[in-house]
């Protein structure tokens, strides 16, 4: 039965969102922090989406290929007196850029709803094809 | 005799096979709107059925018009039947899925496959009526 394939499609594509969505939260929880465990400035993380074959040409799942770090140098600001000053005074924070952010939520969000929806109307759509020739 | 009675429903089932595939082809365009690289595919629904019905082609089986074929690299293996979409404007990760299109195509497939649907369900009932009619009076 082929239309059950849309399921797996569309479920590996909300699972890839989530994680997306995962990425984009950690980067704005983590856009002021000044160092991580390292000891390192915490750097921005993105996704690498890849398209997933199941079985046919037709079904075209999507799988998270990698977890890159954006190894831009971040924010620093003169802050002497702050305790991760370095010997210059200054005080390196996140290169997260929360606009950039933001609009990746928002875009995730709406892939998300968008497999959803693909998902109850393929739903519905067995739901008929199980009710064929009664009533 | 009984061949004749289900003829009309050979020619559903096949528009109902293609529509599910193509349900499901548009399912992973939507589902990759996000890859980098991923080019959208379509299907000629009226090409494919006509061969999906014919004698030649075995039942369900897709055969490829290649007007449409795009020689853009793909990770996708080749599959008869399916196309390339025409891409309306250019992204820069490459990838060709429109959105709107792809949305639009999955409501109307979605409305058509209902429609196949609804054509079986009335032939299956036409059919237990003439059956019924003459014994119930």
């Amino acid at each position: 039965m082929s239309m059950f394939k849309i399921f797996d499609v569309s479920g590996s594509a909300a699972s890839a969102q989530t994680q997306r969505l995962n990425v984009v939260a950690s980067n704005i929880a983590n856009a002021d922090t000044v160092a991580g465990p390292d000891g390192q400035a915490y750097k921005s993380r993105q996704v690498v989406f890849q398209t997933l074959l199941m079985g046919e040409a037709s079904s075209a799942g999507v799988q998270v290929s990698q977890v890159t770090e954006d190894q831009s140098l971040g924010r620093r600001v003169l802050d002497p007196k702050h305790p991760a000053a370095d010997e210059q005074g200054y005080v390196t924070y996140s290169n997260v850029n929360p606009i950039d952010e933001m609009v990746n939520m928002i875009s995730a969000s709406r892939s998300y709803q968008n497999n959803v929806e693909v998902m109850n109307t393929a739903k519905s759509l067995l739901l008929k094809t199980l009710q064929m020739g009664q009533s | 005799m009984q061949n004749r009675l289900t003829q009309a429903l050979d020619f559903q089932t096949q528009a109902l096979t293609l529509r599910a595939e193509r349900q499901r082809l548009i399912a992973s365009n939507i589902a990759n709107a996000d890859t980098p690289g991923y080019q959208a595919r379509e299907m000629d629904f009226a090409n494919a059925l006509r061969q999906a019905t014919g004698r030649t082609t075995p039942a369900g089986a897709l055969t490829a018009t290649h007007a449409a074929h795009d020689a853009a690299v793909t990770s996708l293996r080749e599959e008869p039947g399916l196309l390339y979409a025409r891409h309306s404007q250019d992204a820069v990760d490459r990838n060709t899925v429109d959105l709107d299109r792809e949305r639009a195509s999955f409501t109307d497939n979605t409305v058509k496959y209902e429609a196949t649907l609804r054509f079986i369900n009335g032939s299956v009932r036409s059919m237990l009526e003439a059956m019924k009619s003459h014994t119930q009076g």
